[in-house]
């Protein structure tokens, strides 16, 4: 049985009705049936048609996995269901915001890997720095890891957004 | 498009209209503060017909019972706050079996929403995971647009419950009507797949075709798709010559006089219908979803077969058991789909399934069958709940009749021994499993259904659960009878703790029960009572013969089980047959923590 074989992290992007409570209508079928959110992001992303688009990070062994995109795409306001993760190729990204304080030697460490990341400084006092980090999972982690031993103080982030590559909308 | 000459009128008086507009002949409810502009509007009319209940749980089981008695949506009218909250077990208990409810609420005005109004409750944030979708209508201008998707909404696909939120001046508020859509509504996200892919239709007929030890496993789908499915399933199984079992939910989707049906399979289903599922080469399921109660334990669950799964709800498929062929689609355009096919196979000369191996298949069944499973001691002395049942069939079995139960021992006896031979003549809860479900649903069948008789099959503890409803009964002058199984004892439970807690009986005694009959008698309704086995027919007798809402206390054997039984975590080979039928093994620790 595919139950016992091995968690795998799925990108799953929906496209739903922009309405109220669309999002408890998401997030309540996680936790009510047991499934993992590793990252899920939402913002309107047509006005016009008043839709939607979330992306979630879930994991979970096969079976699951079709479990919860099956209970998604039953979900009365949701009009589509793509795992991109088996649909082919896609991108993903996300933004982080590290704020960094220090001064001498490991502030300047801080700013010199910042340049190597393509990190943006986008506020400066004499004593810290927020930095604006975007990329995959991967970077972000590396860049808030390499910041830990020069003075990191806080991090946001925003979660993975995801996208098929090619010509083809969702 | 709005018309000049039509004045516009209040949402409550909208409300009402779309009601109608929507064919609702009956609304089952209870008046209170924010829902007081719509009994209003109900006041002023009479097309509508209110049934007042006493409790808001009974007015969504007595919508269940009219949905599942007619295939119509049921309808739900509350109040606010208590309203919509006793209302919620009735709407787990819709969304379990697949029912049709359209749910009105009432709220608090929208200006008060959210400061902790009297009444007021978060309805649509808890009745969120317990419906099928639902509403909070915002503004008048939305509302009968509101209410005609609604209505789409619960009875389309897989059926369910849908609660609208209607606050209080929503309500009061004024505009022009919107008729529902003349030309089916395309719902912008939400569309049911229900025709099945014609590919999938091709592949089944092979599969089927090959079978050598076939078996049809048929559910409650079947029920919800209609009548015409349960015709097209009997009219399949006949053609193939396939054995057919039944779930509990789809009892009476196909003849239980048929001599190619099995009985009802699962935990407390016959032995050769379990023995037949886990022995077969090929499993037609139709609209069933491959409950915990009906497989048993799963990694040991019919080992041998490909399976087809039938369901209109594409999350039921490989849910819990993975299977080798899945069609999405409404099981009266699949069995029509999949007769199509056959009988062109037939036209065609091409091989059929081995009537060979159909044939001693069969044998093979017919040994199962031969052990009469369903077997119980007889007993002068004291009335055998079996023997109540088997009773009260012969009696009922000529007549119109509708039965609904509450949960528990009972029911399993109700489903054993009780034969259905026609769709939705049986309503019991099944997923939910919800005591004090089978007499305000028993008020709704006979609300759809005054001529016939319809009969409440209860436990003494379950019919406690919702005794009130006596009062609805008494004031309608529905002439439902309650056939109470009375052993003292919550049954099932009891039971378990007999099989798995060292026969510690911890709280399931029925300690100071009511006096029955005086409680009919209180409640203007007759009672009866029974203890004697050679009496037991003069009672059914009269229970029939009255026109009154009847409560039967038959005295029972206290100590009887319910058998055949799986017990939790086994196989379906290992079914314990009988009480002298000892467990090979003490059920696994892992068996204990199953319900």
């Amino acid at each position: 049985m595919s139950k016992d074989s091995a968690s795998v992290a799925h990108t799953i992007s929906v496209l739903v009705a922009n309405e109220p409570g669309i999002l408890a209508r998401v997030v309540g079928l996680f936790s009510g049936r047991g499934y993992n959110i590793e990252s899920l992001t939402v913002a309107e992303t047509n006005a016009k048609e008043s839709q939607s688009r979330i992306t979630i990070v879930t994991k979970g062994t096969p079976m699951i996995i079709e479990q919860i995109k099956a209970q998604l795409d039953r979900l009365v306001p949701v009009y589509r269901v793509r795992d991109l993760t088996v649909e082919g190729p896609h991108i993903e990204r996300e933004l982080a915001l590290v704020k960094v304080k220090g001064v001498g030697e490991k502030r300047v460490e801080a700013l010199r890997l910042a340049d190597v990341f393509r990190a943006k400084v986008i506020d400066a006092k004499s004593d810290s720095f927020v930095f604006e980090v975007t990329g995959n999972t991967d970077k972000v982690q590396t860049f808030i890891g390499l910041m830990e031993s020069l003075g990191l103080v806080d991090v946001v982030r925003t979660g993975i957004v995801a996208m098929s590559r090619g010509g083809e909308a969702l | 498009m709005l018309k000049p000459e039509e004045p516009a009128t209040t949402g409550a008086d909208l409300l009402v209209k779309a009601l109608i507009d929507e064919e609702v002949e009956v609304v089952f409810g209870y008046p209170g503060g924010a829902v007081l502009p719509i009994y209003d509007s109900l006041f002023k009319q009479n097309r509508l017909r209110h049934i007042l209940v006493r409790h808001e749980q009974a007015a969504v089981h007595a919508a269940e019972g009219y949905a599942r008695s007619t295939g119509k949506v049921g309808v739900v009218l509350v109040t606010s706050g208590p309203g919509a909250t006793n209302a919620v077990t009735g709407l787990t208990d819709a969304l379990m079996d697949s029912i049709p409810i359209v749910c009105l609420t009432g709220q608090v005005p929208t200006h008060l929403i959210g400061n902790d109004a009297f009444q007021e409750a978060d309805t649509t944030g808890i009745t969120r995971p317990c419906t099928k979708h639902n509403y909070l209508v915002k503004s008048v201008g939305a509302l009968a647009r509101t209410v005609h998707e609604a209505f789409y909404v619960a009875r389309s696909g897989r059926p369910g419950p849908v609660v609208i939120d209607l606050p209080k001046d929503v309500l009061m508020n004024k505009h022009e009507y919107s008729a529902p859509p003349k030309v089916a509504v395309t719902h912008k996200s939400y569309r049911p797949q229900t025709q099945p892919d014609p590919r999938k239709i091709e592949e089944a007929i092979e599969l089927i075709a090959s079978a050598k030890r076939p078996v049809f496993y048929a559910g409650g789908g079947i029920i919800n798709s209609g009548p015409k499915a349960s015709k097209l399933l009997t009219q399949f199984a006949h053609l193939t010559g396939f054995p057919v079992t039944n779930t509990l939910m789809g009892l009476g989707s196909f003849p239980a006089s048929d001599k190619q049906f099995l009985g009802m399979l699962g935990m407390h289903g016959t032995y050769e219908a379990n023995l037949a599922m886990h022995g077969c080469d090929v499993m037609i399921n139709i609209g069933a979803r491959f409950d915990d109660r009906i497989t048993g334990n799963l990694s040991k669950f019919s080992p041998n077969s490909k399976k087809i799964h039938v369901d209109i709800d594409p999350s039921s498929i490989n849910k819990n058991v993975r299977v080798d062929l899945a069609i999405v689609g409404d099981a009266t355009l699949v069995l029509e789909e999949l007769l199509k096919g056959w009988k062109a196979r037939e036209a065609k000369g091409q091989p059929l399934a081995d009537q060979k191996a159909l044939k001693a298949w069969w044998a093979e069944i017919e040994t199962w069958r031969a052990r009469n499973c369903l077997a119980y001691k007889p007993n002068k002395q004291v009335i055998k709940p079996q023997y109540a049942l088997e009773r009260l069939y012969h009696h009922i079995k000529d007549k119109d009749h509708y039965i609904t139960t509450e949960v528990g021992q009972h029911q399993m006896w109700a489903a054993q021994f009780l034969k259905f031979e026609k769709p939705n003549r049986w309503m019991t809860s099944g997923g939910l499993g919800t005591m004090g479900y089978g007499f305000p649903a028993a008020l709704g069948v006979q609300i759809a259904h005054p001529e016939a008789l319809v009969i409440d099959v209860a436990g003494e503890a379950s019919i406690l659960m919702n005794i009130q409803e006596l009062s609805t009964a008494a004031q309608y002058r529905l002439p439902v009878k309650i056939f109470v199984l009375n052993n003292h004892y919550m049954g099932m439970v009891r039971q378990w703790q007999e099989l798995l807690h060292g026969g510690r009986y911890s709280e399931s005694y029925s300690e100071s029960l009511p006096d029955f009959v005086k409680v009919a008698d209180a409640f203007g309704a007759k009672g009866l009572r029974c203890d004697d086995p050679a009496k037991l027919d003069d009672t059914i007798k009269e229970m029939i013969e009255l026109k009154h809402p009847v409560i039967v206390d038959v005295i029972v054997d206290e100590k009887e089980n319910c058998f055949p039984m799986i017990p939790s975590g086994a196989a379906h080979n290992e079914m314990l047959l009988g009480p002298d039928d000892k467990q090979s093994s003490k059920v696994s620790e892992e068996g204990m923590v199953l319900v």
